[in-house]
């Protein structure tokens, strides 16, 4: 129950993009398209879900066992880096149109501080590796709903009649700020 | 202590590092996609300043597209025919290609005197800014006169006249298209040297909004696409467009336009006798015309 909990409040109430706003730069950037805000989506579930693995594993048996825990964010980035590399080679192998669509802001998931702030908030709640995993997941599937909600509006809104000094960067920001408000209704989903 | 510290620090760090980067190598090894080897070889003939004139994000992604033959070779516009040459040479292309060499032209005739303003805008006087809440012309297709080209020209070719409209010296102009990309409303275009005849208007208003907010834009008569017998010029989207591929002068369609918004361009220079030329032919055209409408009255 501890752990389903975990994953709502990670996708919906605590949402890392609308709630926490963190990631916010892939969010505008890459959520014109259903297709690519999707790929882009799973792209950094992939990093979250390891790393989250893998900065477990590091805080718990290095950083603590060690007692070295000033390293944290050291350690974290440079596993985040690598990460972020591997997934870049794996995706250029496997779809040069993906790659190409996602562009710069594939190596930028390593500056994306939802991935960061999610090694950091694993550390600083304690939890267990199943749960920082869940954690993890929670937190990927959350991004990933966000930037999907947002390419959809985004896609309509090439149809709607936006007043001109709205269009463009305007209307966006608009957008992700009546998303956030919309998506603070789930915070009497859980009383935590 | 602070000794041992200072050790475990480096050997977990180290250790850390080691291990992804062995894994990094791995699948380095594994994962590595087959590259065009043209594409490294044109990337070290581009001129390497990442200008962006091509339209690409930078030289890499021209080499690629250029590797591809998703474009044409002679795209790198400030690295000029030399460039050109040994991109020929390097992607392997059996035909020598000509380095086409460009000029940009302002495409608006609504400078102060002509075109009507109806609002008074007080912000940041840029074009950009000024576009995103429509400017002082009535007609949205305008230039905006801010000069936003003139401070992006890194040639000093533009400056603004005192009818509001930018100028761009044709002699200094390299087409590099910075000013191209300056401009909000794309009212700035790159040309072929030897395009003689422009539309110089971008509005796709209907005719009787041009008319009433502009007495030099195009209000779509048709006049210039029945005029010229080149299949050239055509109306589309309220817009007279000229197909410089189909004809490069289609002087007929000058003769008649009720706005003066088709016209014979300045002469580049270096090829003032091309424009002399179809000048010297216009206006023959125009004598024979208007010696037959006298003669007509007298026959009746």
């Amino acid at each position: 129950m501890e752990v389903f909990l975990i994953f709502i409040s990670a996708v919906l109430v605590n949402n890392f993009v609308l709630s926490y706003f963190l990631g916010i730069c892939p969010f505008l950037g890459v959520s014109g398209k259903i297709e690519s805000a999707t790929s882009m989506g799973f792209a950094v579930t992939f990093v979250l879900t390891l790393s989250s693995a893998i900065t477990w594993l590091i805080n718990n048996y290095i950083l603590i066992a060690f007692k070295v825990p000033f390293l944290e964010y050291v350690s974290f980035i440079i596993v985040i880096a690598a990460l972020v590399q591997f997934v870049e080679m794996f995706i250029r192998k496997m779809s040069k149109t993906l790659y190409d669509t996602l562009g710069i802001y594939l190596p930028l998931i390593t500056t994306n501080c939802a991935i960061l702030g999610l090694a950091l908030f694993g550390a600083l709640r304690k939890y267990g590796f199943i749960e920082n995993i869940v954690f993890g997941i929670g937190a990927g599937i959350g991004f990933t709903l966000a930037l999907v909600i947002m390419a959809g509006i985004r896609e309509e809104l090439d149809l709607a009649d936006v007043p001109q000094p709205l269009k463009g960067a305007a209307i966006t920001l608009i957008l992700a700020g009546l998303l956030a408000l919309a998506f603070m209704g789930f915070a009497g989903l859980i009383s935590a | 202590m602070e000794i041992t510290i200072l050790f475990i620090s480096l050997a977990s760090m180290g250790g850390i590092g080691l291990v992804l980067s062995m894994i990094l190598v791995i699948a380095d090894k594994n994962l590595a996609v087959e590259e065009d080897p043209r594409v490294e070889k044109a990337l070290e003939v581009l001129p390497g300043a990442n200008c962006g004139a091509c339209g690409f994000a930078g030289c890499a992604a021209l080499a690629t597209a250029l590797a591809e033959g998703k474009v044409s070779v002679d795209a790198c516009k400030p690295g000029g025919k030399e460039v050109t040459d040994k991109l020929v040479e390097i992607l392997g292309l059996e035909e020598a290609v000509e380095f086409a060499p460009k000029v940009a032209r302002v495409f608006c005739s609504g400078g102060l005197k002509e075109a009507q303003r109806d609002k008074i805008y007080t912000g940041v006087r840029t074009c950009g800014s000024a576009n995103l809440v429509g400017a002082e012309k009535a007609c949205l297709y305008s230039c905006i006169g801010y000069g936003d080209c003139v401070s992006a020209c890194p040639f000093d070719a533009v400056r603004m006249n005192d009818n509001g409209l930018p100028v761009i010296d044709l002699g200094k102009c390299t087409g590099c298209g910075e000013c191209v990309r300056a401009c909000p409303r794309n009212i700035i275009g790159l040309t072929g040297y030897e395009d003689v005849v422009h539309v110089y208007c971008r509005s796709r208003d209907k005719g009787p909004v041009v008319r009433k907010i502009c007495t030099a834009g195009c209000i779509a008569c048709k006049l210039c696409e029945r005029d010229d017998d080149t299949g050239a010029v055509t109306i589309s989207d309220n817009l007279s467009v000229i197909d410089h591929e189909v004809n490069k002068a289609p002087v007929m369609a000058v003769k008649r336009c009720p706005t003066e918004v088709i016209r014979i361009s300045d002469p580049v220079p270096g090829h003032e006798k091309l424009f002399e030329e179809k000048t010297k032919l216009l206006q023959e055209i125009l004598e024979k015309e208007s010696k037959e409408k006298k003669e007509e009255p007298e026959k009746k």
